[in-house]
């Protein structure tokens, strides 16, 4: 391999992290402030699906990015409260009815999405950080999406609002202890359905970034998976909405494997490497997770990890 | 009796809820709602063409559902059966290759147990993830099945591929022998047969062995399994290798009865909608075989609409998310005491 080609490899990979990477921060940040409340949201990857359809959708007719944005984000936040207020009912598993939503959001996108496979619409556009660089490849790789320096900032203010605020407290309290914000005289539906309808706006920014950054383009294949496994990463970052940044990055490198090597003429086992966030994510949880034994950092109320 | 009341009444005023509910969708997207459930119930139980596209499509349908169904019995919720299935197809196809096979019945039945046990490994390991690793099943289910997948297309697109199918990479066609047949002349194939008796076989042996009673109770009470001394890890792990054959033998039905080889067309979703199929009949295998025919006919449905009235193919996969999501919201009626409710309201 010549140094072009290992250069290419290499901003390939950074670049992928970059842009395959936004999605993931913002769905696993959606998924942090969901299930600090102690509720979990298989959902998020159909609410992924709708927002990114939603967000392709409303910058196609209304011919601005940000407003295409806004309706992703709205989009999510929609279908999460359906996730929130069905699992207030009195006997709804919050899995069972995650797998529910991740089927109607996905059907929803797809029926509604139907006439927008062919148009192309305006994109969000990027912060150029690569200038100093004479490669292309490299420039090319430093084109940043404008709503990932947001997403950083969100995890900065995510953290700190746990840490420091009244509502990062109450959302803390209901997820570690429902019955110590029921003695205070909190409703702690009504605090999960909020954390809930927040998570699934920030994971409709997420999809906004698929359709109208990187790929750029709405089809049926837009997200395979991209929202439980940040429902994993969340796992790996324990809860910490700083580590999801890590995290992100992480996966989205291994998620631009594939065709980083493809840009540079290697064909061989495209779908192969296409698997390896899936079998990356599965080493992450054998390695965090340890049976019989709580994860550290997790949520008390949390179903999935009791 | 006022249980059994109740486990039909729900879900079958969940479904007819769902129809509204779509229908008013419909109506939303400009099509004529009445006109969409004539279309709904002729394309999937209207005549006798019809009937056969329907039980095609039920009997994967039934058994991917047990694939959810036996786990959940051992308490666990696994979505990946797609996985299972399509690397089940994808042993199936590949068997030939690998062995010289009998073209005959004895062929047949091996090529399935290649798919059985495939799918069966696939999902026990997921099972084995949760026990001794800690490994929430639900989502490493269903991140195998994203991993099943890309090894299928590699594998189909890559050495398993027949050189001659150009525009769509398939493996090689299984030989006259080998395949499926209709039962009695009809489209309807065998495997609806396999899966019917699946559902019987799983249904009398959760329910009469002592095996099964103990897969029972540790998906009901794992501390009580644990008290008198039950193997929980090899009872879990058995559940999920036992369904996962069910969704292996689906992917082996589909390729030896339909596709004739393994190709992408195996990857039709069959695996998600069996999840819905078994949470409908609340993981009871005989509940799988009328609720997996219902959704075997709306599938069948789906093509007479989009000829029909131009919806697009993902009006079905709509239909089957609000049906979902309305059979888990029903879930808050169970138990209500209809009657203090009433009682109360009545003086007033």
């Amino acid at each position: 391999m010549s140094t072009e080609q290992v250069i290419t490899l290499t901003a390939g990979i950074v670049g992928g992290a970059l842009r395959v990477g936004a999605p993931f921060l913002f769905v696993s940040l959606g998924e942090c402030l969901t299930e600090k409340s102690g509720r979990i949201n298989l959902g998020l990857e159909g609410v992924l699906v709708l927002s990114a359809m939603a967000a392709f959708g409303g910058a196609y007719l209304t011919g601005s990015p940000w407003l295409g944005v806004l309706c992703g984000a709205v989009a999510g936040a929609l279908l999460a409260t359906l996730h929130g207020v069905l699992c207030s009912l009195h006997g709804v598993n919050d899995v069972a009815t995650g797998i529910a939503l991740m089927m109607l959001g996905t059907g929803l996108a797809f029926y509604l999405g139907k006439p927008l496979i062919q148009p192309q619409a305006p994109q969000i556009p990027f912060i150029p950080l690569g200038n100093w660089s004479d490669s292309s490849a490299v420039r090319s790789a430093l084109q940043i999406n404008a709503l990932l320096p947001v997403g950083i900032v969100l995890a900065a203010a995510m953290w700190w609002a746990f840490a420091r605020t009244r509502w990062g407290l109450l959302v803390r309290m209901a997820g570690d202890s429902a019955n110590a914000a029921r003695a205070l005289g909190y409703s702690v539906s009504g605090i999960r359905i909020a954390a809930t309808a927040a998570g699934g706006f920030i994971a409709g920014l997420g999809g906004a970034s698929l359709t109208l950054f990187y790929p750029g383009s709405w089809n049926e294949g837009i997200s395979s998976g991209q929202g439980l496994i940040a429902v994993a990463l969340v796992i790996f970052a324990r809860w910490s909405p700083l580590r999801c940044i890590g995290a992100a990055a992480l996966f989205g490198g291994a998620g631009a494997i594939g065709p980083a090597l493809q840009s540079v003429g290697i064909g061989w086992g495209y779908h192969l490497f296409n698997t390896l966030p899936y079998v990356f994510t599965l080493i992450i949880l054998v390695l965090s997770c340890k049976p019989g034994q709580v994860v550290p950092g997790s949520p008390g109320e949390l179903s999935s990890t009791r | 009796m006022r249980k059994l009341l109740s486990d039909l009444a729900l879900p079958a005023g969940a479904i007819f809820a769902s129809l509204l509910v779509f229908g008013v969708f419909e109506w939303l997207a400009g099509v004529n709602p009445i006109e969409v459930w004539l279309l709904l119930f002729k394309g999937a139980f209207g005549d006798w063409y019809s009937w056969q596209n329907t039980l095609q499509r039920a009997a994967p349908l039934m058994l991917t559902a047990l694939c959810v169904a036996v786990p959940a019995r051992a308490g666990l919720v696994i979505i990946g059966g797609e996985g299972a299935l399509v690397l089940g197809g994808l042993a199936c196809a590949a068997l030939p290759y690998a062995v010289p096979l009998p073209a005959n019945l004895a062929g047949t039945f091996l090529i399935c147990a290649a798919g059985a046990a495939v799918g069966a490994l696939w999902i026990a390991l997921a099972g084995w993830l949760r026990q001794y690793r800690g490994i929430n099943e639900t989502i490493s289910s269903l991140l195998l099945a994203y991993v099943a997948i890309g090894l299928f297309k590699h594998l189909v697109e890559g050495p398993l591929r027949d050189p001659a199918s150009l525009n769509k990479p398939s493996t090689n066609t299984l030989a006259e022998g080998l395949r499926i047949g209709g039962i009695a002349g009809s489209d309807v194939h065998w495997g609806l047969v396999l899966g019917v008796a699946a559902c019987v076989i799983l249904w009398l042996w959760l329910r009469w062995t002592p095996s099964g009673f103990a897969v029972r109770v540790v998906g009901g009470n794992p501390r009580t399994a644990q008290l008198v001394g039950l193997p929980a890890s090899q009872l879990i792990i058995s559940a999920c290798a036992v369904g996962g054959a069910c969704a292996g033998l689906a992917g082996a039905v589909e390729v030896a009865a339909v596709h004739t080889n393994a190709n992408a067309s195996l990857i039709a979703g069959y695996g998600y909608a069996g999840i819905l199929v078994s949470f409908m009949a609340r993981h009871s295998p005989l509940g799988i075989i009328p609720v997996a025919i219902l959704f075997g006919g709306f599938g069948a449905a789906g093509s007479l609409l989009q000829r029909r009235l131009g919806l697009p193919d993902a009006s079905v996969l709509v239909l089957q998310g609000i049906a979902f999501v309305l059979i888990l919201a029903s879930e808050a009626l169970r138990g209500l005491n209809w009657r203090a409710l009433l009682l109360r309201r009545a003086p007033a």
